[in-house]
């Protein structure tokens, strides 16, 4: 009797597929329901965003940071703004501030909501996604009312922000802070603890946290793993040292530490811990301060390079401004966190069940947008 | 009503005028086109159900709107029929890469496994098309006809994704089979028959009666059944053939138009067909619970389809709540969890029906 061997059979999931969040195309080699290898191929996004702001004023750069984590472009503008006052040694006052982390704290609530629902599409729940959806909407209502524009704000300027808060903008936040907060719980009773998701992410994919580390992953991935790495805490900026709030860490509650369940659970406690600190600033925030006070007239940073991190909703990222003293960049270069995050799929996925691929590649929470730029 | 019913009614008027054949034909064929019209309308309000409960759900509103033009109609009542006209006025699109002789059959396939079905589903005491002394045993055998219209469907496709639904399909519905014949094989051991109007006669004398509440087990028999059910329909949490977010649409990913609405319109018509089974099999089919009072042929129609309605109800909120399972847990509650309770059951219903009932 001789030995069958049968063929593997290649499947491309995506650029077109309801799983892959955007236009991303895995290639996976399936014996049968097993899949053997992933090849992530990218590019199908990319829109030069680094060749770009090799062609524009600093300030220019702005609206493109924005298009790239289309979902957290609060926090993208953050960043920048983050590096570019370091670069210039720029000193905003206090209440923009206080302003800028509340607006990055409440797109990161934004921001896994709809991370964590569309996880559970993944998974087969249609109900939480909507639901998330529908919290996620209120949030928008927010920065709608601040700056006009619900997806891609361009509102953090360099030395200050486009707008001041509107009249009713703290009442508001506080409104939508009291309803959320008991909705997370209702999240947690209908997928967390659901008998069905825990069997389907529970000990799925698990990434311990030497992998994680060898590969870049940061944010709440790393989280998950066990590591208590938050650039909010570790790499302080702004004034995220002011406030009190956790690092939540995946502890493995259903299964592994660092498998899916726990990726999904560690941004549940984060939207929680966001809660605290917008909580905290918008109680300790000046009333008074011209959120245009220290804009510059002219940009034109001295010939300097800089590297600044900050805490996306998906991790580390990092802008790399490299100045020649005109008021173009000479090289500009982002850290994206969800492209380091997707480098690790065919390490923590393969040989595991196709529904379990689609599911590790939802609990990473990667946004296309940023991973080609 | 069945056909005998019409035939010897059709004979007394017409037998002067048409030969005894076409009779024949006549009393078969208006049965048909009945059971085509209920399953039409039925689906079209079944669908509007699955729309506004999944809206309620969900915390929308649904279809709207006001009245005809471009709006759904009041409440969206036109939603279904808009849909349905959508399908039918789309483009019908057969790839070139696929077998073409299958790929047309499949649809026409699996819509026959589930209108067939409908022969032996009593309605009252009267209305039943056929009132076959297997009745129960027909219904099983012919629902697996979908297995060969689904892989058929997932084959002829020539797509990846096809064929992975049509595979996870045929191994789903033919694993689930099992134990729910396992929790009917109770039910006929209770009421000693297979005929689905005598397994109903057993049950008269109002909710007491019922098979449900026969014995401590049955139950258990019940919700292994109404698993089973889940399964065999493809529905959430068991609606693998076709994950939406994992296979594209599995075994339909190919098909458009008409040939969509058939598959569409099958899962809906076996919808109905578990649920009137388990309305027959365990809920007193078209008896009243209240014994004799609201208990008429009329009342009778009423009842088995609140019955059959609450259990789709239960299905569409199931539907919309739970995750989906994975393919090997899938097996895994098949075969390990429902089939020893399955056997168990027969046994401990079977040692209680001699010890004390």
């Amino acid at each position: 009797m001789g030995v069958v061997h049968g063929e593997e059979m290649v499947l491309n999931i995506g650029p077109q597929h309801p799983a892959t969040h955007g236009v991303l195309r895995l290639q996976v080699k399936t014996d049968g329901e097993i899949v053997s290898q992933i090849t992530p191929y990218l590019g199908y996004l990319h829109r030069c965003f680094e060749k770009h702001c090799e062609n524009v004023t600093y300030e220019q750069v702005l609206p493109y940071t924005d298009r790239c984590d289309y979902l957290a472009s609060m926090t993208m503008n953050f960043g920048y703004v983050v590096a570019m006052e370091e670069l210039l040694e720029i000193k905003v006052n206090s209440r923009v501030e206080h302003i800028r982390v509340v607006m990055a704290e409440l797109q990161r609530i934004a921001s896994h909501l709809l991370g964590l629902g569309a996880f559970g599409l993944d998974i087969g729940a249609f109900t939480p996604f909507l639901h998330m959806l529908r919290d996620r909407e209120r949030i928008l209502d927010l920065f709608e009312m601040t700056c006009g524009a619900r997806l891609l704000y361009n509102y953090m300027w360099i030395g200050g922000l486009s707008h001041d808060l509107p009249i009713g903008f703290v009442e508001s936040t506080y409104k939508f802070l009291d309803y959320f907060e008991p909705k997370i719980d209702e999240f947690v009773d209908l997928l967390v603890h659901n008998k069905i998701f825990v069997e389907r992410t529970a000990d799925i994919g698990v990434m311990p946290q030497d992998v994680a580390i060898s590969y870049g992953v940061t944010g709440p991935n790393l989280r998950a793993s066990g590591l208590k790495w938050d650039l909010r805490r570790n790499d302080s900026y702004s004034i995220y040292n002011k406030f009190d709030f956790e690092i939540p860490v995946g502890e493995g509650g259903k299964g592994t530490v660092g498998d899916c369940w726990d990726r999904f659970y560690v941004r549940v406690l984060e939207m929680k811990e966001s809660i605290k600190i917008v909580r905290q600033a918008l109680a300790s925030m000046p009333k008074e301060g011209d959120v245009h006070q220290s804009l510059p007239k002219k940009i034109k940073p001295p010939i300097k390079s800089i590297y600044r991190r900050t805490e996306s909703p998906r991790g580390d990222l990092g802008y790399y401004i490299e100045s020649d003293g005109s008021n173009i960049p000479y090289r500009l270069k982002m850290r994206s966190p969800a492209f380091t995050a997707l480098s690790v799929i065919d390490e923590i996925a393969a040989g595991w069940l196709l529904s379990d691929v689609l599911a590790i590649l939802g609990s990473l929470d990667i946004v296309l947008g940023e991973i080609d730029r | 009503m069945t056909v005998d019913f019409l035939y010897n009614l059709f004979s007394e008027f017409l037998s002067n005028t048409i030969g005894s054949d076409s009779i024949l034909l006549i009393s078969m064929l208006l049965p048909l086109v009945a059971t085509f019209g209920f399953i039409t309308i039925y689906a079209l309000v079944v669908i509007y159900a699955e729309l506004k409960v999944s809206s309620f759900i969900q915390d929308k509103v649904g279809p709207m709107g006001q009245g005809f033009g471009l709006h759904a109609g009041k409440f969206g009542l036109l939603q279904p029929i808009a849909d349905a006209l959508k399908l039918l006025s789309k483009e019908d699109i057969i790839p070139r890469s696929a077998d073409k002789l299958l790929f047309v059959l499949a649809p026409f396939m699996i819509f026959v496994g589930a209108f067939i079905s409908f022969v032996a589903l009593p309605f009252n005491e009267s209305v039943i098309v056929s009132d076959l002394n297997i009745g129960l045993f027909y219904i099983l055998g012919v629902g697996s006809l979908a297995v060969i219209a689904i892989i058929l469907a997932g084959w002829s496709s020539n797509n990846k994704w096809s064929l992975y639904g049509g595979m996870r399909s045929a191994a789903q519905i033919i694993s689930y089979e099992i134990p729910a014949g396992l929790s009917l094989i109770v039910v006929i051991m209770l009421a000693g028959s297979l005929n689905m109007q005598e397994i109903i006669l057993y049950q008269q004398g109002g909710i007491g009666n019922w098979i449900i509440f026969d014995n401590p087990f049955m139950p258990i028999v019940f919700v292994v059944y109404f698993i089973s059910a889940l399964a065999e329909t493809n529905r959430t949490p068991f609606d693998l053939p076709e994950s939406e977010s994992e296979l594209v649409a599995g075994f339909v990913t190919e098909y458009s138009g008409m040939r969509y609405a058939f598959f569409f319109l099958s899962e809906y018509a076996n919808m109905f067909v578990v649920c009137v089974v388990a309305a027959t099999g365990f809920l007193g089919g078209w008896q009243s619970p209240f014994a004799d009072s609201l208990d008429s042929p009329l009342m009778g129609f009423f009842w088995m389809l609140s019955k059959t309605a609450s259990l789709i109800f239960v299905m569409i909120w199931i539907r919309w709540t739970v995750p989906r399972l994975r393919v090997d847990q899938l097996m895994h509650i098949c075969w390990k969890v429902l089939l020893p309770v399955g056997l168990f059951n027969i046994f401990a219903v079977a040692i209680w029906t001699v010890l004390i009932g």
